[in-house]
């Protein structure tokens, strides 16, 4: 059924992407591919993988941003995007079949690949651009959380975490639970601020971006640690420079 | 966003074929046309091709079209499956107005009645089509009342437009003086609604941005200063479109005068000026600028809808 849960889920497992950690490798997005394409929703198809215009599904893409304040100041930031598993998807309320739908037991939003009949109004309907269509298979495609890795009996317990997660080198991602206030993920981006992606879209996304930290400004706004250059003294200076800058001044 | 041409079509198409329904369930409610069959044919004949050709074409586009079928059962959450029951609904008040007036020879009482209710099904339906696209808040050209209100005033005005021609042709001078009116009234009803639904999406209006959309606009402009990928994706495909936006000064004026002001003045002249065969050459010329206009419009819908994904590629506010 498209209708959502009735109530807020309880559990709503989701991600929490530190975007003052991610260094933009996009190990996340190629492990996710790696797992995935393996899984639930197998195959991640790839239209001319080796030709002059390779494309694919893709459940994570990873944007660089640059940021400009107009006073001199900006940042570069590496964004990973991929579905937030809203409590209020719109993706699934849309879709006419019933093969989108938002699990009750845990707030992970999937497609039914089995009934999907490849309308696109999810991904119209969707403002983060979590759904691509594989249009060999005809059907909708979107990230599971890992649905068939986190409630893997077969894997050491450590190894439940989404692809992305127990992948990423710099320790960027962190998954859990953000329905409970007290657990890891909830603590982590009640410390750092956490936000939420176009909170204007009514969605209500359950994946928290943590900003980047404020930078440290030295003396006179500038990064500290700069160097002052003197460029007027020829003071150190060997003895030939010296007789330059004499002849020259 | 991508202008898809079956999209273009049955959206287009469908919206003349259920205008059509209405006006001739007002006919025959009215008494002004006979239950003619030559009459009934080429107008039922010509609406139910439009309405199941379009709906046919809304299939092409789909992966799976054998599935189609399924669409049927969300009605309580989606608007496209409420679309797909409402027009499947409309089809059997509809269905049984056309064989009473075709085969039976009955157009007015009990006939005139299921023609009516037909009416009401196909501006519900064309009312679902509309909320298809006014509901997504990721593309706020189309989530306001300008969206709905033209679905609603374009469909009946097209279908306007075809039953007066036919009605001049067949000579129901009464008929084709009612729907010389409506046509002209819609026409211009029309026209008003596309322009404040352009004001409207023109007027500088933002819903979200790039800062929002990346949660950065604390720390200023944001701008994408890596993609993704090299190539464009489905994302980009389905909802970058941009070639449109380069052209859509140009085309709106087209679309504005093959649309709305050709066929407005064509039809008038038709009033008193021309008559005859002229006239039926005259409402022809009326109904194939008027169809042009509209598909320049429909595909100006689509490509100039920006959709808030964009954010994420390079654009600053939707």
């Amino acid at each position: 059924m498209t209708c959502l849960p009735k109530n807020p889920t309880e559990k709503k497992l989701g991600l929490v992407i530190d975007l003052d950690i991610c260094v933009g490798c996009h190990a996340c997005a190629v492990n996710c591919k790696e797992w995935n394409t393996a899984g639930k929703s197998a195959p991640l198809t790839d239209y001319d993988p080796y030709g002059k215009k390779p494309d694919g599904v893709w459940f994570n893409r990873i944007h660089t941003y640059e940021t400009d304040d107009g006073q001199g100041n900006g940042t570069t930031v590496h964004f990973p995007r991929s579905c937030l598993h809203c409590e209020d998807a719109p993706c699934v309320t849309v879709c006419p079949t019933g093969a989108s739908y938002k699990r009750t037991e845990d707030g992970i939003v999937l497609v039914n690949e089995d009934i999907c009949i490849g309308c696109k109004l999810c991904s119209w309907a969707c403002p983060y651009g979590a759904r691509e269509y594989d249009e060999a298979e005809g059907v909708m495609k979107k990230c599971t959380l890992c649905v068939d890795k986190i409630y893997n009996e077969n894997l050491p317990e450590t190894s439940r975490v989404p692809a992305c997660v127990s992948t990423c080198p710099a320790g960027a991602r962190s998954f859990g639970d953000l329905g409970d206030p007290d657990s890891e993920v909830s603590k982590l981006v009640a410390a750092r601020g956490g936000v939420e992606l176009m909170p204007e879209q009514g969605t209500k996304p359950v994946n928290r971006y943590l900003p980047p930290r404020p930078r440290k400004k030295g003396e006179e706004g500038k990064a500290p640690r700069m160097l002052n250059h003197s460029d007027d003294s020829a003071d150190g200076a060997g003895l030939i420079a010296r007789w330059v800058d004499k002849i020259l001044s | 966003m991508h202008p898809a041409k079956s999209v273009i079509f049955f959206t287009t198409a469908s919206g003349a074929g259920y205008g059509m329904m209405v006006w001739l369930a007002v006919l025959a409610a009215l008494g002004l046309v006979p239950a003619d069959m030559a009459f009934g044919l080429f107008a039922f004949g010509i609406g139910f091709t439009l309405i199941v050709g379009g709906l046919l074409s809304s299939t092409f586009h789909l992966g799976h079209p054998e599935r189609a079928w399924r669409a049927f059962s969300q009605w309580r959450s989606s608007w496209l499956s409420r679309e797909g029951v409402s027009s499947v609904v409309a089809f059997l008040p509809l269905g049984l107005f056309a064989l009473s007036w075709v085969v039976m020879g009955e157009n007015g009482g009990n006939a005139a009645l299921l023609g009516l209710v037909g009416a009401a099904m196909s501006l519900l339906t064309v009312f679902t089509t509309s909320m298809i696209y006014a509901q997504l808040k990721t593309i706020p050209a189309w989530h306001n009342g300008w969206t709905v209100a033209g679905y609603l005033v374009l469909g009946p005005m097209n279908g306007a437009v075809i039953v007066l021609l036919l009605a001049q042709a067949f000579g129901y001078a009464e008929a084709a003086s009612l729907l010389r009116m409506a046509a002209l009234g819609l026409l211009v009803a029309a026209l008003l609604v596309k322009l404040a639904y352009w004001a409207r999406i023109h007027g500088g209006r933002v819903t979200s941005t790039a800062g929002s959309a990346t949660g950065l606009g604390h720390l200023g402009k944001v701008t994408m200063s890596a993609s993704p990928h090299d190539t464009d994706n489905y994302l980009l495909r389905e909802m970058g479109f941009r070639v449109a936006r380069k052209h859509a000064a140009k085309l709106r004026p087209i679309a504005i005068v093959a649309g709305f002001l050709l066929p407005f003045a064509l039809i008038a002249l038709t009033h008193s000026i021309v008559g005859g065969n002229a006239a039926v050459l005259a409402l022809a010329l009326a109904w194939l600028l008027c169809q042009v206009g509209l598909y320049v419009e429909r595909w100006l819908f689509f490509a100039e809808a920006k959709h808030a994904v964009t954010l994420y590629y390079g654009e600053q506010a939707v």
